[in-house]
């Protein structure tokens, strides 16, 4: 049986020689956590089923940083390594890939021009291209929105890009099933409402999409301990939990989050 | 020359690479058939589309299937072992046919593709799962499996709510559905024992 997965997702400031990990709250109030290649190789040690780089600065003139964290990366970690922020295009993905990425992450330039999705699957398959989407709740859903039960009351989500800082008016839910279509092979859900928070995944946006789409769902946003994670396994479809913070600094291990699942009937790799 | 890793022009050869030079295989990238000649194992990787990964190899088909004949040990690995097969409902092209079978759409009964960790089931002893275990879990990511018609090629199947054909083996020709270079420590354990048995 396939087993659920833990992703740890480091979030990487690259305006520094060896890049290093930082952590917002709601995609603001930034904090520092590690060397991005340590933190992997520690995370690796613990058990992670696969890791995710998401480059937050995105310039182009970072990009030889963002190589140089992959290629140190990969010679120790023998997990898949999924690697997003500011790919723009099928030769983006290239260079990631020649650095030992095994997936690319694709937000804002797939909201902007979807025929990436379909260009990098032609390219790579679909198993290399993860959409990333960054949903926020919005009240009051109109004819033309997916319509969520949530304890705020029936919502709808609004994708958002830019790392946070614009919205689109993209119906979150809707963009997911678009992906799909067009050759993604994972949708890596991101919940801005409770990104950093500790406060849990957000179960009905993370519910709603898994219920729309018959690819893998990264569930993001919000895990704060091992019952959030044994939360969104028990009431959604999510192949797959990511979360930063309670591995960052210390909280958690990898391994003692697996414990907790597996004794709690989750399957998991140990 | 030792590990031959083919590449034919499609996708991610990094990773392989990197995990045989990791456990000192000796591994060089090749491109044309006559690179072939003198090699002491063969690794075919391989992603994207059955069809795109065909009509690529085809060129070397013939010095592949020569250095099979010499007893060279070969490991296909993912699309590289769909391609050991007569065909796939994926694309029109003809595999290479070394193993009689087809290869078929995952049902839509199941989230397609399989992507992550399971465990295999095996189904007979072979030099390259010396080591494995049935509680070791290994990296899928596919939407395509294998039907051998021979199940007696059948070294390890795994449970996606179907049984899927993970690992075959004939002679020396072996071939794994999962990622070896992608599934941790008992990933490289099955590279290792692959990297022996071109040591014999």
């Amino acid at each position: 049986m396939l087993a659920r997965r833990i992703i740890p997702c480091l979030d990487c400031d690259l305006g520094v020689p060896q890049g290093r990990v930082v952590k917002g709250i709601e995609f603001k109030q930034i904090r520092y956590a590690g060397v991005p290649w340590e933190l992997a190789s520690r995370y690796y040690e613990e058990g992670a089923d696969e890791i995710v780089f998401l480059d937050i600065t995105a310039s182009h003139e970072r990009r030889e940083t963002m190589f140089n964290v992959i290629r140190t990366t990969a010679k120790n970690v023998f997990v898949p390594l999924a690697v997003g922020g500011g790919i723009k295009s099928v030769d983006d993905v290239r260079g990631v890939f020649k650095a030992g990425a095994d997936k690319v992450t694709v937000n804002t330039t797939a909201l902007k021009r979807p025929e990436i999705i379909t260009e990098i699957a032609e390219e790579y398959g679909s198993q290399a291209c993860v959409v990333a989407i960054d949903a926020k709740r919005r009240d009051s859903p109109g004819e033309d929105r997916i319509s969520v039960p949530t304890p705020k009351g029936e919502s709808w989500f609004e994708c958002s890009f830019y790392g946070g800082r614009e919205f689109t008016g993209i119906d979150a839910i809707a963009w997911a099933m678009k992906a799909e279509e067009l050759g993604a092979g994972e949708i890596l859900l991101t919940s801005m409402d409770r990104d950093g928070t500790y406060d849990g995944f957000d179960l009905p946006l993370t519910d709603g999409v898994c219920k729309r789409v018959r690819i893998p769902v990264i569930a993001s946003g919000g895990c704060g301990n091992a019952e959030h994670i044994f939360e969104v396994f028990q009431k959604t479809g999510a192949s797959a939990a990511l979360a930063a913070s309670i591995f960052h600094y210390n909280e958690w291990g990898v391994d003692e989050v697996k414990r907790y699942l597996a004794e709690r009937g989750i399957h998991v790799r140990i | 020359m030792t590990i031959a890793v083919v590449d034919y022009g499609v996708g991610n050869l990094f990773s392989i690479y990197n995990v045989l030079e990791r456990i000192e295989a000796g591994p060089e990238l090749i491109t044309e058939p006559e690179d072939l000649v003198g090699a002491e194992g063969v690794v075919v990787p391989g992603v994207g589309s059955f069809g795109r990964c065909m009509r690529r190899l085809s060129r070397l088909e013939g010095a592949l299937s020569e250095a099979l004949e010499e007893g060279t040990p070969m490991l296909g690995i993912c699309v590289g072992m769909q391609v050991l097969f007569e065909r796939s409902e994926e694309s029109p092209e003809e595999g290479l046919g070394w193993i009689t079978g087809e290869v078929v759409r995952l049902p839509n009964s199941v989230l397609v593709p399989q992507m992550g960790w399971n465990t295999l089931s095996i189904k007979k002893e072979v030099e390259i799962l010396e080591g494995i275990g049935e509680e070791d879990f290994f990296y899928f990511v596919h939407s395509y499996h294998c039907v051998p018609v021979d199940r007696s090629v059948l070294a390890a199947t795994t449970d996606y709510g179907l049984e899927v054909a993970a690992a075959v083996s004939r002679d020396n020709l072996f071939a794994v559905q999962f990622h070896p270079e992608k599934s941790g420590q008992k990933g490289l354990r099955i590279l290792e024992n692959f990297v022996r048995l071109t040591k014999c």
